[in-house]
């Protein structure tokens, strides 16, 4: 049996065959949900791989996918799976010089893409691209003058079925071939990293290790083939071919793909989904639409919401990870359960939600107990492309806020030398597309893949991931020093926009501060404080009082962290400038260029570690119509108390 | 191009249209062709809306007769022009700004629904079977426009662009053959003035809707239209494809001024 179900179309032809009328796919169009069961599908993808074929598609052939979160295109994938291809799917938003060097990069000669404007991008990028002969779109609208010269290629996806159908007529037995000639070790997927170091690399997966990634992750679960998810994820990104694909293949559930990019809330709320995946900045603006909302409402209503979540905070997640907690509370959260939580979660569109996970970036300890005081089963994954973003998960009743989770089931997980977190199982990449240098280096004698992050396993046996392996540093005592850490700890902080920590060869840490201008800037307004710019805000000993309690806050925290009790701030200062991608001390993506910040600002590190209580600064600024002009300031140096380190060291 | 400019549908000869001493039109004569944009430019009071006004009805010409369809007649009713299929959208928006967007766009159906009152009030037969079917047609119109974002969202809280494409979108609703529009583009940033050229190019392609527009953005005229006519102090002064518009003396004149 699991030999049979070894690639992707056959756990589609499966499913058709046990399940052929349960809903496999849903798409909201024209207002209204349409629904393809797994028969449907099958007989789709049929016509699909056919049509494929009939256009000189072959074994080991790439198919290029463009677009949002529509059936057809997900269909494709497995067309394209069927008969031994490799779909590839890639990011609908980027502009067409962009996809020049990914199309060139995969030899893609064919392209299944959504709609005119993908089209479009592809004529563009055709003069540049050799390979790429035919581009089939799936949404007619505004094709209607695409033939003739210049066009060739270009047909409908329509076009595609028909002649599929045509060739499935001529030859019968085909497709069935086809199909039993795919083996789990084929390369199912190349997924394009996102090059934020270098350039794009492929990614190349097989189905085995994408089975073995979703089959694991559903038990873990208990996913079944009666769960529904929303995909809204862009197909390109790892996340969501496991969520999305993978897990739909392996467990039989429904895949619904919303409206359209805008409409992806009320979709939500439509569908009320039982498994859920979005990075923190979505779970971030939600909670923020929430609060606005209660700002506004009555005063009654304001007074039950705080009363009920301030309930919610003390004892909502014990109760989720079913620990003890008194009786009173329980009846105080079953109240507010009726009145606040429940109402809540059905406006959110997470009424159902068995589980929701996040991953993709740091999220913050307030927003992810914020989700699961109200009831909502959040937890974080970790992992990444090369590893079919499966590496851990946080079990149920053991979810901590500042670790990832266990390693998931058939994965190994290790500590290197140098603190990285190394990796190994069936889940890990095939290869790097045309790259085997590339391949080489990634993957260590012992067959672990080298993350590129640093972490600690804990007491607990959950893993905690500290930093970027290379960001790491040590403090001239010997301690771990990780920079992105400590930041990321500081940012949580609403009132604290940006942070940049040093520490690397130095005796103690120190920190620059970026207030956020609208966050203290709305407290500063609330208790009547003037002020005339973001300079003269950042300066004002009220402000700073704010963010020494912060700092101070983290201090407790690394202080309790075992290892990181030598990395507290001791020093820290307000700058008078936002840190700014214009000015160069950050990049487009907003992360801090260290290096540039550390020159252009020697003379406050210097005053942070010599000692002195303010120091005079004059740096250059770019206005955003392109003028500079010059800012100088006189900045205050604070010290920041830090727990002592010997106590919570003999106390641990 | 597939679309191919049939024969003159709409033809309107010495128009003239005066408001007590203020002539608006003067002997104005143009046609407009099935399947063409048909685009009337001139700079402030030269006329331009009120030519709009005539076509559909809402001003009465003291001189002139219209052509439509076949048919002369010395003026247009507004009711009669809508059920001829002549839908427009007007320069300062008018909506229903407290109704939602589905609403307002079905409210371009009217003249198509045929079940009476008493069936509409109760919901049953023929008002139910009509309302399913306007419904689905309306939601083309939503899909066609992108705008299934605001489906339920009042008017009044969209900004200005929206609220252009949503009276587009009850224009369309209407399944007319010819589509006046008065400026659906003013106010509008870079932009949101794309996707409107865009629509109107996809709506005139794809429906084979008949339209006449005014616009001021020179590049918008030029851009998308078929033929041009120029007034000037309700006269016309120039009258051709946008090649011949941009070279013509008269034109030149009228925009930038000339040296007396």
């Amino acid at each position: 049996m699991a030999e049979a179900l070894e690639t992707f179309p056959r756990r589609m032809l499966h499913h058709a065959s046990v399940r052929p009328r349960h809903p496999a796919t849903r798409e909201k169009d024209l207002g209204i949900w349409q629904s393809w069961s797994w028969s449907e599908v099958a007989h789709e993808v049929r016509a699909m791989a056919c049509g494929l074929a009939s256009l000189g598609f072959r074994r080991g052939d790439h198919l290029a996918i463009i677009g949002d979160n529509r059936p057809r295109l997900y269909w494709a994938m497995v067309a394209a799976q069927c008969v031994g291809g490799v779909p590839v799917p890639m990011y609908q938003d980027a502009p067409a010089n962009e996809f020049v060097y990914v199309l060139n990069d995969a030899r893609i000669a064919y392209a299944l893409v959504e709609d005119q404007e993908q089209v479009d991008k592809m004529l563009e990028a055709r003069p540049q691209v050799g390979t790429l002969a035919h581009v089939i779109y799936d949404d007619g609208r505004g094709m209607r003058n695409y033939e003739g010269a210049g066009y060739e290629g270009v047909q409908s996806y329509d076009a595609l079925v028909a002649a599929g159908r045509e060739f499935d007529r001529a030859n019968p037995g085909f497709f069935d071939a086809e199909v039993a000639k795919g083996r789990g070790s084929d390369v199912s997927i190349m997924l394009y990293t996102s090059g934020t170091t270098g350039k794009p690399k492929g990614v190349r997966q097989s189905h085995l290790a994408f089975i073995t990634a979703a089959e694991g992750g559903a038990s873990f679960d208990a996913l079944t083939a009666n769960d529904s998810v929303l995909s809204y994820l862009p197909m390109a990104w790892v996340g969501d071919h496991l969520f999305s694909f993978a897990q739909w293949l392996v467990t039989g559930f429904t895949i619904n793909c919303p409206e359209s990019a805008e409409t992806v809330m009320t979709d939500l709320r439509e569908i009320g989904p039982t498994y859920y995946f979005a990075p923190p900045r979505i779970f971030e603006n939600l909670r923020t639409q929430v609060m606005i909302r209660m700002e506004d409402a009555s005063a009654v209503k304001r007074a039950v919401f705080r009363w009920a979540i301030e309930v919610a905070r003390r004892c909502g997640a014990d109760l989720l990870d079913g620990r003890p907690v008194p009786l009173v509370e329980r009846l105080r959260y079953a109240i507010g359960d009726l009145v606040v939580y429940g109402p809540l979660r059905n406006v959110l569109g997470m009424s159902r939600i068995r589980v929701a996970y996040t991953a993709g970036a740091a999220i913050g300890p307030d927003l992810f107990r914020f989700y699961r005081s109200i009831g909502i089963n959040m937890k974080q994954l970790y992992g990444s492309t090369e590893t079919c973003a499966y590496c851990c998960l946080q079990p149920d009743g053991d979810v901590k806020l500042d670790t990832v989770g266990i390693p998931a089931p058939h994965v190994e997980v290790k500590i290197g030398d140098n603190g990285e977190v190394l990796v190994r199982g069936p889940m890990l990449l095939t290869e790097y597309y045309n790259r085997p240098e590339a391949t080489a280096e990634s993957i260590d004698p012992d067959g672990f893949f080298r993350t590129g992050d640093a972490g600690l396993f804990d007491a607990d046996g959950q893993l905690r991931i500290i930093d970027r392996a290379k960001d790491v540093g040590r403090l001239s005592g010997g301690a771990m020093f990780a920079p992105n850490y400590i930041e990321n700890k500081l940012k949580f902080y609403p009132h604290i926009k940006e942070a940049v920590a040093f520490g690397h060869d130095r005796d103690r840490v120190c920190a620059f501060v970026n207030i956020d201008l609208g966050s203290v800037g709305n407290w500063a307004e609330r208790r009547g404080l003037a002020y005339s710019g973001y300079a003269d805000l950042a300066a004002k000993p009220e402000v700073i009082e704010l963010v020494r309690q912060c700092v101070e806050e983290v201090n407790a925290e690394l202080a309790a962290e075992p290892g990181l009790a030598a990395s507290q701030i001791h020093r820290f200062l307000v700058l008078h400038k936002e840190l700014d991608p214009d000015d160069d001390e950050l990049t487009r993506t907003r992360k801090v260029r260290r290096g540039f910040v550390a020159e252009k600002y020697a003379a406050l590190i210097d005053a942070l570690y010599g000692g002195a209580r303010t120091q005079h600064i004059r740096t250059q600024v770019r206005f955003e119509d392109g003028r500079a002009g010059m800012v100088e300031a006189d900045i205050r140096i604070e010290d920041a108390r830090t727990v002592a380190v010997d106590a919570v060291r003999k106390a641990a | 191009m597939t679309r191919v400019i049939g024969d003159v549908i709409l033809k309107l000869e010495n128009i003239s249209l005066a408001f007590g001493g203020v002539k608006a039109l003067a002997d104005i004569s143009f046609d407009v062709r099935e399947h063409e944009v048909r685009a009337i430019i001139g700079p402030n009071g030269a006329g331009k809306s009120s030519m709009l006004n005539v076509i559909n009805g809402v001003y009465r010409p003291q001189q002139g007769t219209i052509t439509f369809r076949g048919r002369e007649r010395r003026d247009m009713n507004t009711h009669d022009a809508a059920a001829q299929g002549i839908a427009r959208t007007f320069q300062n928006i008018a909506l229903f700004k407290g109704m939602s967007v589905l609403d307002n766009i079905m409210t371009g159906r009217t003249l198509k629904m045929k079940a009476t009152f008493l069936e509409q009030a109760i919901w049953i037969g023929r008002a139910r079977r009509e309302e399913l079917e306007h419904r689905a047609r309306v939601e083309e119109i939503i899909d066609f426009l992108e705008i299934q974002h605001i489906r339920k969202t009042p008017v009044g809280r969209l900004p200005y662009g929206l609220q252009k494409r949503v009276e587009l979108a009850r224009a369309l609703a209407a399944e007319p053959s010819l589509l006046l529009l008065d400026e659906p583009m003013a106010g509008m940033n870079v932009e949101e003035k794309q996707d409107m050229c865009r629509f109107v190019l996809d709506v005139n392609e794809q429906y084979g809707t008949t339209i006449v527009l005014i616009e001021h953005d020179m590049g918008v005229v030029m851009d998308i239209s078929d033929r041009v006519v120029v007034l000037d102090y309700g006269r016309k002064i120039g009258d051709g494809v946008p090649d011949a518009i941009r070279a013509s003396r008269a034109v030149i004149d009228a925009y930038l001024g000339v040296a007396h």
